[in-house]
């Protein structure tokens, strides 16, 4: 009960052309998320899914059923919005009821699906309380529960971690999760932060100039991007990109490693370098070489280093990791 | 925090200024009201002072009242004024709604039509606004008025409240919009609670001029049923002899409503958006 299919979808906006032809198939409980850089088209195409943007091309199907002229309350979407946008003149109980009272449903059953949504967001608390009356990690989890007592086929996120501190995002996104497995519902999520994506998906559609880039599992991603931006997108910090013909090497245009996959020693590696900068993060440390012609090259050692700035160092790949790229950008497999 | 506000010399200076402006903006509303509560002579003979035993004396209350007329064109002033300010802010909010809300061919260019209004006076187009209303049989009726003033208002109004709901979440709209809420309930139960103060903003700018109009209730609306009570007022001003007294009375009277209505937009003012909508 909640299975989308996008088929060669388009947007522009007068002449600017924001999605261009987007296919997509999204089975029934699956968590996607889209990312990509800002300006991508992500939240352009979550819009169009949720009806709030009409498509210049292209048909929506939810559940089999075209919904590309059905209105978003008729679509059996619910989204949650960065802003959380609640009503600020009703409370807590209000908001997460006025779905359904427009959809004229008895009152016994609103009460019952805001009090299980209650109980699973740990809202009880705050049922009369107005939105102002909240804080940011309360007012998203009232947005979120808004959102569950729909029953919607499918949830629709809009980068709903983005104003929120940093530790309210760990526990924001470990209830997003947990909510997924107990309802089984479908997912779509937009965010541009990586680590969501890697942490939450079943699946990561990777966008970019409104294209998709490549599909796949977080580890699919990580482990055989398809083309550069993917490569350099997928991963914290970014996987290292060195012209092949600095490294001497002639089977490919550009070779990329990720920093975890460098390893650093005295004995002679694949490219020698003078550190420019260390970082220490506790668990990790990043380690920055200058390698001239090569450009800056991370390092990513576990546990902690200490290093000379300045001093040299070089640097051996694992050639198991080693991803080769073409002159357009393309993976060579 | 602002370096002025510390400064004792710069908070002497700017409240020396405002009181200053104060001063001068209120001194015609004082002589005003002091002196309908005096005597003809006393008027006459110190214009600033203040009413005292021999001075005070009600007697322009007494002929504006005794007039009879004058609770009427009360009434007329304020069923102009409420129609209009009601229609102003009603069609008013529901085009600066459209325009700030949706993409359509000419947004841009309707809404700079709409906006050259403010700049240009409807008075010049008293000559052709009183042709059509004798060809449409409305002079001599309140509607006339009720028509030329809501023309009067909507540019600014327009022109303000676009400006303040462009500034209203799009995530809020698009919250009702799932909920299944229609264009109507998300624009009467989110959007204006929202821009209330811009709201009160433009009835107070809407509202005073309407009030104190003399031009067109005079060339619309001159007959006795239908005068405001600026026009009222101006029976007691004559060529020979001017009744100051039941001048000064009146306009003191007329300041009365406007005043009220004035201290209820205020309110709204001062109480601010009601946050907690987003972040």
């Amino acid at each position: 009960m909640g299975s989308l299919a996008l088929k060669n979808i388009t947007k522009s906006f007068g002449k600017v052309e924001v999605i261009k032809g987007i296919d997509l198939e999204v089975e029934d409980g699956e968590f996607v998320i889209f990312v990509g850089p800002s300006g991508c088209g992500k939240s352009t195409l979550l819009r169009i899914i949720a009806g709030l943007e009409d498509a210049s091309d292209g048909t929506i199907e939810i559940d089999g059923a075209g919904v590309t002229a059905t209105p978003p309350s008729k679509r059996g979407i619910a989204m949650v919005f960065q802003t959380y946008a609640l009503y600020p003149h009703l409370t807590v109980r209000d908001n997460m009821s006025l779905g359904l009272k427009q959809a004229k449903r008895p009152p016994a059953q609103i009460a019952e699906r805001v009090d299980v949504a209650t109980k699973m967001l740990s809202l009880e608390p705050y049922l009369e309380r107005r939105p102002a009356e909240l804080s940011g990690g309360q007012r998203q989890r009232v947005a979120i529960g808004r959102a569950v007592v729909r029953k919607p086929k499918l949830f629709l996120f809009d980068e709903p971690l983005s104003n929120l501190d940093a530790a309210l995002r760990v526990n924001t996104r470990l209830e997003i999760a947990r909510l997924h497995r107990e309802l089984g519902a479908t997912m779509i999520y937009v965010t541009h932060d990586q680590t969501e994506a890697m942490t939450l998906a079943d699946r990561i559609v990777v966008l970019n100039g409104g294209r998709i880039e490549q599909i796949g599992t977080p580890m699919e991603l990580y482990n055989n991007p398809a083309n550069l931006f993917v490569a350099g997108f997928i991963g914290s910090p970014q996987m290292n990109f060195i012209d092949a013909g600095d490294l001497g090497r002639e089977d490919a245009r550009t070779i990329g490693i990720r920093p975890e996959h460098i390893a650093v020693g005295s004995e002679k590696g694949d490219i020698a370098g003078r550190v420019s900068h260390v970082e220490h993060l506790g668990a990790d440390t990043n380690v920055y070489l200058d390698c001239g012609e090569a450009g800056l090259i991370c390092v990513r050692l576990f546990g902690e280093h200490q290093f000379e700035i300045d001093s040299m160092l070089n640097a051996r790949f694992d050639p198991s990791r080693i991803y080769r790229f073409d002159g357009e950008g393309k993976a060579i497999r | 925090m602002n370096k002025a506000r510390h400064s004792p010399v710069h908070s002497i200076a700017a409240h020396a200024i405002l009181i200053a402006y104060t001063m001068i903006a209120l001194f015609p509303v004082v002589v005003i009201v002091i002196n309908a509560f005096k005597s003809r002579k006393a008027i006459f003979r110190a214009p600033l002072a203040l009413p005292d035993k021999d001075s005070f004396s009600l007697i322009g209350f007494e002929t504006v009242l005794q007039q009879g007329d004058f609770l009427l064109y009360f009434q007329n002033s304020l069923i102009v004024t409420v129609v209009s300010l009601f229609l102003v802010l009603l069609f008013g909010a529901m085009a600066a709604f459209a325009l700030s809300e949706y993409r359509f061919r000419g947004n841009t260019l309707m809404g700079l039509y709409l906006a050259l209004g403010i700049m240009i006076p409807i008075r010049l187009g008293t000559v052709a606004i009183l042709q059509m209303m004798v060809a449409s049989g409305l002079v001599n009726t309140r509607t006339a008025l009720i028509l030329v003033y809501t023309a009067q208002g909507l540019p600014l109004a327009i022109f303000i409240l676009s400006e303040f709901m462009r500034q209203v979440s799009d995530d809020l709209k698009n919250a009702g919009r799932i909920d299944g809420l229609s264009e109507y309930r998300i624009f009467f139960r989110l959007v204006l609670p929202l821009v209330r103060p811009a709201m009160a903003t433009v009835a107070v700018f809407t509202m005073i001029p309407i009030w104190n109009d003399l031009w067109f209730p005079l060339i619309l609306a001159p007959a006795e049923e239908t005068k405001t009570i600026t026009l009222g007022a101006q029976v007691f001003i004559g060529q020979f002899v001017t009744n100051w007294n039941a001048v000064l009375a009146a306009l003191s009277l007329a300041i009365l409503p406007v005043l009220i209505l004035y201290l209820i937009f205020s309110r709204q003012l001062i109480r601010g958006i009601t946050s907690g909508a987003v972040k």
